[in-house]
């Protein structure tokens, strides 16, 4: 297992317009053990301003974790994929697609584009919660990151 | 927990893996876990290539739905194979998870450079390498929804 260092805290991105499903998620992500920093933006277009340190976000760290939904106002989870695995320094963020849609087509969509995976949300609350936290510590302590900064 | 294709047939992993130790315990590993898997082993990159254009041997091959990749295979590197994958437009969307000793920066940089979905260490320890592989079955196999084609 990779050693993991805890601080500075994990950065995590998520982007999701359905307030509910992103309470949930952070509170899901709080019950973990890992220190951590969640920053939940609402559509894409926030999203890639955000990861490209525009406006509001001039300070804003690079997560080391995206949570990307599909549907989402403005600028959808296809395109921000579409950006992100087209840089040649952001692709290398990874980038977990959550859907609820049962869209095969979409999913195919996403992994063409490069997703880093995808994860159905369960409609079941408490299912749904459980995959975050695995989520999370697939990613974030036996997966390796890459460091470039 | 949604789990794709569960039920309807194995999911077949390509395993390239050049040590033959290590693919024995990765693919006990796989057995034992709660999901129905095929494990289809190779020990180079060229027979990786070989199974996914279905020459020679493979000509039954069938297409794999996650791979299990190596970095340092004799003839063809697992650098190379990945490429290969995520450069075919039939190929790129099957996840690649690269399951490798290499513990250097540089090989996950280039690894998630070239669109691996997944970089994982393998441990020396033994208890810690099944560990590792048990990690990847429960999340690749039952939390992420894998491409059905």
């Amino acid at each position: 297992m990779p050693e993991f260092s805890p601080s500075p805290p994990v950065e995590i991105l998520l982007v999701e317009d359905s307030r509910d499903d992103a309470d949930l998620m952070v509170e899901a992500l709080n019950e973990g053990t890992l220190a951590h920093r969640v920053t939940v933006v609402e559509d894409g277009e926030q999203a890639m301003d955000y990861l490209r340190r525009r406006g509001a976000y001039a300070d804003s760290p690079t997560p080391h974790l995206i949570l990307l939904d599909l549907h989402l106002p403005r600028k959808n989870g296809h395109e921000v994929l579409t950006e992100l695995k087209q840089d040649s320094l952001l692709r290398r963020i990874p980038v977990v697609i959550l859907t609820s849609s049962d869209n095969e087509k979409a999913i195919l969509g996403a992994y063409e584009l490069h997703a880093n995976c995808c994860v159905s949300k369960p409609a079941d609350q408490e299912q749904f919660a459980q995959a975050v936290r695995r989520i999370e510590s697939f990613w974030l302590q036996v997966a390796r990151r890459a460091r470039w900064q | 927990m949604n789990m794709v294709m569960n039920g309807l047939r194995p999911i077949d992993i390509l395993l390239v893996e050049d040590s033959a130790d290590e693919a024995e315990l990765t693919m006990q590993a796989l057995s034992e876990g709660r999901v129905r898997n095929r494990v289809h082993w190779v020990e180079d990159g060229e027979e990786a290539m070989a199974f996914l254009r279905r020459e020679g041997r493979h000509a039954a091959a069938p297409r794999p739905d996650l791979v299990l990749l190596d970095l340092r295979l004799p003839r063809m590197s697992g650098q190379e194979v990945l490429l290969e994958i995520k450069q075919n437009p039939q190929w790129k969307r099957i996840p690649v998870v690269i399951m490798t000793s290499s513990d250097d920066e540089k090989d996950i940089l280039s690894a998630y450079d070239r669109h691996a979905n997944c970089y994982v260490t393998k441990p020396v320890d033994l208890d810690k390498f099944l560990e590792a592989v048990r990690s990847i079955e429960d999340f690749w196999l039952t939390i992420v929804r894998l491409p059905a084609a």
